[in-house]
């Protein structure tokens, strides 16, 4: 082991002592290792990996179609052809629930991208300039935060004719940007008044180098939680609206509009298994993807103290 | 402080008129209106009587006028009629199905209250029990269930299979009155209740855990125990009224989650509520109505925040607002 002499030299990162090694790491790599403790988001993150594997390898696992309709063979019970019955529409269950969450996860997956995009942009201009244009944005936030989210969506969909995976994603990205502009442009507020910051506008470094090499890496830790969350959010929104029948409409699967069949009392006192495993699959994979948000917010911030 | 409640009544009224503004434009922006659907569907109907129409309901005046006599009138709660049922008056439809939401509402937030707070006090004093496990289980789960699934889950075991419980509706048979039907009304609100009041639930017990677990560490509670007051009075004097501000001031903010989630709630159980009103208005693009809830919802919202944030700076003077 070391000496005392030693460990005053300065050494290299290999051979340094432990505590010195833990100063070269990176945020990210220090995040990495608190994140890998919390056992609970790791098992969610390989839950949330296989269910994602078994959606896309679908047609391997089911040589049914999932839009295929049958007129003879409607609302059936489990057979050895259907795993899981048919449904109203004569369509395999069991194909659209591998299918369907295709469309759920895509859906949700995109609509956070979108959000992401949109907010991040707009809270970056409202935190980073202030004055006018802050106060401008953030009106705006304030205007579509008044409407529950429900409410204004529906009102949208009303307008709409005809509702695509594209349109839909688009709308919810529309709608739901304000809370997290808020979110980061609270962080950056506190960001302007720091001397770093005052610093790289001394040398030079133009306004969107500071927001892109200063401001975003510091605001990335609120940013990767909040995108988790959301994510888990819009899978219950789309599944929610899809249920109501405002979501992606039949014959495109997706986990909400296979619920939705449930509204047929037939379906749901016979056909426990036509309407619960969606919901299951829902549930788990918001679980999953809210324990994994909960790894990401302790990993990002040391100070959160779980009780 | 009275310079900031002064300042935040102001604030809500450009935010009342840039609602009625959005709603307004939002059906503006609507392809067609109740007629136009109709003549297209019936060839018989005269071109004519149907521009006669258009002129008699005011669809062809100038947007401005449009909006001018939508809000004026309005404002003295008169809505217009409804292009669906039979030209009734939107405020009459509102007003059958407003109660019944507001009941259920209040329903689902005492059910919130009475689990909640409770079960959130007594995990915060015996962290990592049994129970406080049980609970937080029960948190992520209730936040993680689309409450839609939790409804008909609720419906398959209780109502269908047990038979305890209605499965929809608000009465059994309309003939009912006096106190048998006022618990043939709880009867029936016991379901969509809990399903409404589910993630509400989850939420505030997570709420109340940390800031009881908040107030128990602080030193004003170490000096009351050091003093030998008892751990009854504790709790009671110190801990609750502390640990309870936070939580009433985010009961103004919980407006607008219960009124979104009764829209699909209502849906499941068809609770005759104005979600379900609202859900069918938007599917037969009765705009009226629709301008109507969406109006009505907004406005509670806004009021909800408003009390959220007044309470807030009553019961907390620290904070300052310049």
């Amino acid at each position: 082991m070391h000496t005392n002499l030693e460990s005053s030299l300065p050494t290299g990162p290999e051979n340094a002592p432990i505590d010195q090694q833990y100063q070269h790491k990176t945020p990210f790599q220090l995040a990495y290792q608190r994140f890998l403790k919390n056992k609970l988001a790791v098992v969610s993150v390989f839950v949330l990996l296989a269910i994602v594997i078994v959606c896309i390898s679908a047609p391997l696992l089911t040589s049914q179609d999932p839009i295929e309709t049958d007129v003879f063979n409607i609302e059936k019970s489990p057979t050895d052809e259907h795993i899981l019955g048919t449904n109203g529409q004569g369509q395999d269950n069991f194909a659209r629930l591998l299918y369907g969450g295709r469309i759920s996860l895509i859906v949700g997956f995109s609509a956070m991208f979108f959000t992401l995009v949109i907010g991040v942009l707009l809270g970056s201009i409202a935190g980073y300039y202030g004055g006018k244009v802050d106060s401008i944005i953030m009106r705006g936030a304030d205007i579509m935060l008044m409407l529950p989210f429900l409410v204004l969506v529906l009102t949208i969909m009303a307008v709409i004719d005809k509702v695509t995976i594209g349109l839909f994603v688009t709308i919810i990205a529309l709608t739901s940007w304000p809370n997290l502009t808020r979110i980061i442009r609270a962080t950056y507020l506190s960001l302007r008044e720091q001397e770093f910051v005052l610093g790289a506008r001394a040398i030079g470094a133009s306004d969107v180098r500071i927001i892109f090499k200063h401001f975003i890496p510091n605001a990335i830790g609120p940013i990767i939680v909040n995108a988790t969350l959301m994510m888990a959010t819009y899978i219950i929104v789309e599944s929610g609206l899809s249920f109501i029948g405002f979501g992606i409409p039949q014959p495109t699967p997706t986990w909400g509009n296979m619920i939705s069949e449930a509204q047929n009392i037939r379906i749901l006192r016979d056909h426990p298994e036509a309407w619960i495993p969606p919901g299951l699959a829902i549930l788990i994979t918001v679980l999953s993807i809210n324990f994994i948000g909960d790894g990401l917010r302790d990993a990002f911030n040391p100070k959160s103290n779980r009780r | 402080m009275y310079k900031y409640i002064i300042r935040r009544i102001l604030v809500f009224i450009p935010m009342l008129f840039a609602l009625t503004i959005i709603v307004f434009g939002l059906a503006q922006l609507a392809p067609g209106d109740a007629l136009s659907g109709k003549s297209l569907a019936d060839p018989n109907v005269d071109p004519e009587i149907y521009e006669q129409q258009r002129e008699a309901l005011g669809l062809n005046d100038p947007i401005y006028v449009q909006y001018w006599n939508w809000i004026s009138s309005a404002a003295q709660g008169d809505f217009g009629n409804s292009l669906i049922f039979n030209g009734r008056s939107v405020m009459e439809l509102i007003e059958a199905r407003f109660a019944n939401t507001l009941y259920l509402g209040l329903f689902s937030l005492a059910i919130t209250i009475i689990v909640a707070i409770p079960i959130g006090i007594y995990s915060a004093r015996k962290p990592y029990s049994m129970l406080d496990y049980g609970a937080t289980g029960f948190g992520f789960l209730g936040l993680a269930i689309p409450n839609f699934f939790f409804g008909l889950i609720a419906i398959y075991v209780f109502s269908i299979n047990l038979g305890w419980f209605p499965s929809q509706g608000t009465l059994s048979s309309p003939g009912v009155s006096g106190f048998d039907a006022f618990t043939d009304r709880i009867h029936h609100m016991v379901l969509p209740g809990i399903t409404l009041g589910l993630a509400g639930t989850a939420t505030y017990m997570r709420y109340m855990r940390s800031e009881v677990l908040d107030v128990l560490g602080s030193d004003y509670i170490r000096t009351a125990k050091a003093k030998g007051m008892s751990e009854r009075n504790v709790l009671y004097k110190h801990t609750l009224r502390n640990a309870l501000i936070p939580i009433i001031t985010l009961m103004g903010f919980e407006i607008g989650v219960l009124l979104s989630g009764a829209v699909i709630t209502e849906q499941v159980f068809q609770y005759p509520g104005l979600g379900t009103l609202f859900l069918s208005s938007v599917m037969n693009r009765d705009f009226p109505v629709v301008m109507a809830i969406a109006l009505i919802l907004g406005i509670l919202i806004l009021i909800g925040n408003l009390i959220a944030d007044i309470l807030y700076s009553i019961v907390d003077p620290r904070i300052r607002y310049d």
